[in-house]
């Protein structure tokens, strides 16, 4: 097929949608991981800062998701239908994450007893689903990402059984890694955001020390993708350890991550958010230039 | 169960269930920005505090909305993957427009919610305007995607290709005016009428409680009209599925045959493979009349077409007759509530406000009926003439897996949503909403 600008236009506005999805959506997923820890007198508090944070701006944040997969079937039909069939399982299973996590949020923040001071007498199953679809969904959507960095999808064969066409792809090592990485960089994001928002001393303690635990994980996850990446995505692994765009986004990656933890070390919030956005941006890219310029593997 | 019947009944299942959410999500900032605006014109605290109890039980039905819509979207690929293969470059710029228009309504939408306090009353309300209108926006560009399925147009097939594609041709076409029209309509009627039958109820339980009394004007002032419009914008509808689907119209009126002078048949089976109808109660001559405005008129049946490309008759006949029955029933209550309104005593008319307690659901089951009637009624194509709905079903098996699974999650969130909501009812049961609004006002 001949490459036209159209479509390499197309593919920057989708990793551009993907990228604000990341910064923004990403952020409101980690808000909601780190619900998991909002114990003690400072629960409430900290769920009012987390309610008012995504509140008003959580349902636009997910439209880019939606901006990214029409992109996806307006500009590449085949590969959508091509991703969608292969990975028909673990993106429905992610759905239902989306779904949940949605109504529980809604249900608890205007319920009639709820108030913005982050107190209701909802039940607290509400909290934990919330909770819990936080953690499954971003998880989800980073399988499904590494499963395509992988290179290992095609449109199905009839010679191949089920597992090898809808579950081999994506239930690997290498994506999984994948899974846990997206998950540490949306948790990094969100503690971040939540340094810089929160205007209690106690507060700030408590992200600040969040930040460091989420981007010593986005470090461990991000080795440990790296090694798998060698066998579970070979291709994605020679361009980013052999090519100088490769090695120049991984050094860049390294580099953004460590001007994060600097910037904490030195107590400046404002600066570390600068640079932990350009960081999870930085992986994004740094897949997208590893990937460039097949979507899919060619046939 | 086959794979293809699995993924149309989740596929069914999952737009059934949006479009409540969907429909109430247009309606309903309309409701509450009219009853803020009485606010702004009386300084009446009452309008405020109802404007606020809708929105506060409108931004849980918003949140469901918007993320079971995001469910469909991904379900076009999950479920019919090659249908998006085919169709996607003529397709996607208007779910694109949708999502710029949602994209919107989530920005305001919020900005109503959070914004009570910080924003000076009038561009507060207006914000309220702008998530109605985007919403309005939003469910024209999806209904036009399905009036293209209906009516594709914008491309020249060459060896089962789209070429020279022009995708927002699909927004001239009239089958997307008269779709949009309908749809529109239903979704302020069907949220009219449910409001109106929620507080009717409530009325009577308490007669004389003008916060009630309020929010039934306002909802029967939403509904009424467009409940009373709905059978003309039906009509239109008809004699363009004549031109444009005569299959399609064919099965709802279960015509077997080609007549002139054709009967309308109220109610009734109708049996595809003896090609009669059982329990029918047939109306001479007045399909004819309606369709061609002539009594002698010639009406299409399905004996014009290849048996292969009929749509389920039963289904779609019943559908269509359950859709007219509860809209009909719906314009005659519009109409005695407006007698009642312009003579004085509304909330007085206990036999009415019963009447509107039992019409509540109506709307919405005509909004079912009426996406069963347009969806079955194309099969057995997914694109009209263009692509069968069994080329373009996704070639992963055990579809019945996924189709159980979402089917239960579904109903488990319906049950949710009905316990959230009844749970803003029960508060302005509760609270005594008449006192807390004096004290609100002194």
């Amino acid at each position: 097929m001949t490459v036209f600008p159209l479509e390499w236009l197309s593919a920057a506005a989708l990793l551009g949608a993907l990228t604000f999805y990341l910064l923004f959506g990403g952020a409101d997923f980690g808000a909601g991981l780190w619900t998991w820890c909002f114990r003690g007198p400072l629960a409430q508090r900290q769920r009012a800062l987390v309610d008012q944070a995504i509140g008003p701006i959580w349902e636009a944040n997910h439209v880019w998701l939606i901006v990214a997969v029409t992109i996806l079937f307006t500009a590449f039909p085949a590969a959508f239908a091509t991703l969608a069939t292969a990975l028909h399982i673990p993106l429905s299973l992610m759905l239902i994450g989306v779904v949940l996590r949605g109504t529980a949020f809604a249900v608890r923040t205007h319920d009639v007893t709820s108030r913005a001071d982050g107190s209701s007498s909802t039940p607290v199953v509400w909290r934990r689903i919330f909770a819990g679809s936080s953690l499954v969904t971003p998880a989800l959507l980073g399988i499904t990402i590494g499963a395509v960095a992988s290179g290992g999808i095609s449109a199905p064969r009839t010679s191949d059984t089920f597992a090898e066409t809808f579950i081999a792809p994506w239930l690997a090592p290498f994506p999984i890694s994948v899974g846990l990485l997206t998950v540490a960089l949306v948790a990094q994001l969100a503690a971040v955001y939540l340094l810089v928002e929160s205007r209690e001393a106690e507060l700030k303690r408590l992200f600040r020390r969040r930040t460091f635990a989420a981007s010593a994980a986005v470090f461990f996850a991000s080795v440990v993708s790296l090694l798998l990446c060698e066998s579970g995505a070979p291709a994605l692994y020679q361009r980013l350890t052999d090519t100088a765009p490769g090695v120049g986004m991984v050094m860049l990656t390294g580099g953004l991550e460590g001007a994060t933890m600097a910037a904490l070390l030195r107590r400046r919030a404002g600066p570390a958010r600068a640079f932990a956005a350009a960081g999870a941006v930085s992986f994004l890219w740094g897949w997208a230039v590893a990937q460039f310029p097949y979507l899919l593997p060619p046939l | 169960m086959t794979d293809l019947l699995a993924a149309r009944s989740q596929m069914a299942m999952s737009l059934g269930f949006h479009i409540v959410f969907a429909a109430l999500g247009i309606a309903m900032p309309v409701l509450i920005a009219v009853a803020e605006w009485r606010w702004l014109k009386t300084g009446d605290e009452g309008y405020v505090m109802l404007a606020k109890r809708w929105s506060n039980g409108t931004a849980i039905l918003f949140a469901v909305g918007a993320v079971s819509g995001t469910v469909l979207s991904f379900e076009l690929g999950l479920l019919w993957p090659f249908f998006m293969e085919r169709a996607g470059p003529l397709v996607g710029p208007l779910f694109a427009l949708e999502g710029f228009a949602f994209f919107t309504e989530a920005i305001f939408l919020g900005i109503y919610l959070y914004g009570w306090s910080r924003l000076p009353p009038i561009g507060h309300w207006l914000s309220g305007i702008a998530v109605a209108a985007s919403g309005i926006a939003s469910a024209v560009f999806v209904v036009s995607v399905n009036a293209w399925m209906n009516a594709p147009t914008g491309f020249v097939l060459r060896e089962g290709r789209m070429i020279d594609v022009r995708p927002l041709a699909a927004l001239w076409h009239p089958v997307a005016w008269y779709e949009s029209v309908h749809m529109l309509l239903a979704a302020f009627a069907s949220t009219g009428f449910l409001v109106a039958g929620i507080h009717a109820f409530l009325v009577l339980r308490r007669p004389g409680t003008l916060f009630h009394v309020r929010a039934l004007r306002i909802a029967l002032a939403i509904g009424t009209v467009p409940a009373l419009l709905q059978p003309v914008s039906g009509d239109l509808m008809a004699k363009s599925l004549a031109e444009h689907q005569p299959a399609k119209l064919a099965a709802m009126e279960a015509l077997f045959v080609t007549a002139r002078g054709a009967d309308f048949v109220v109610g009734g089976i109708p049996y595809a493979d003896t090609q009669t109808i059982e329990y029918g109660l047939k109306i001479p001559r007045v399909l004819s009349l309606l369709l061609t405005g002539d009594v002698d008129g010639e009406v299409l049946g399905l004996d014009r077409i290849a048996r292969s490309e009929w749509p389920p008759v039963a289904v779609v006949h019943v559908a269509f007759q359950l859709m007219v029955g509860c809209g009909l029933v719906m314009a005659a209550l519009a109409f005695w509530s407006a007698r009642r309104w312009w003579a004085g005593g509304l909330e007085q008319d206990r036999r009415l406000l019963r009447a509107l307690v039992i019409a509540a659901p109506l709307g919405f089951i005509a909004i079912e009926a009426g996406w069963v009637v347009t969806e079955v009624g194309r099969q057995p194509w997914i694109i009209h003439q263009v692509m069968r709905t069994s080329e373009a079903v996704t070639p992963m098996p055990g579809l019945w897996v996924p189709m159980v699974t979402f089917s239960l999650f579904y109903l488990v969130l319906a049950g949710i949503v009905v316990w959230a909501l009844g749970r803003h009812v029960a508060g302005t049961v509760s609270e005594p909403v008449d006192r807390a609004t004096t004290r609100r006002a002194a």
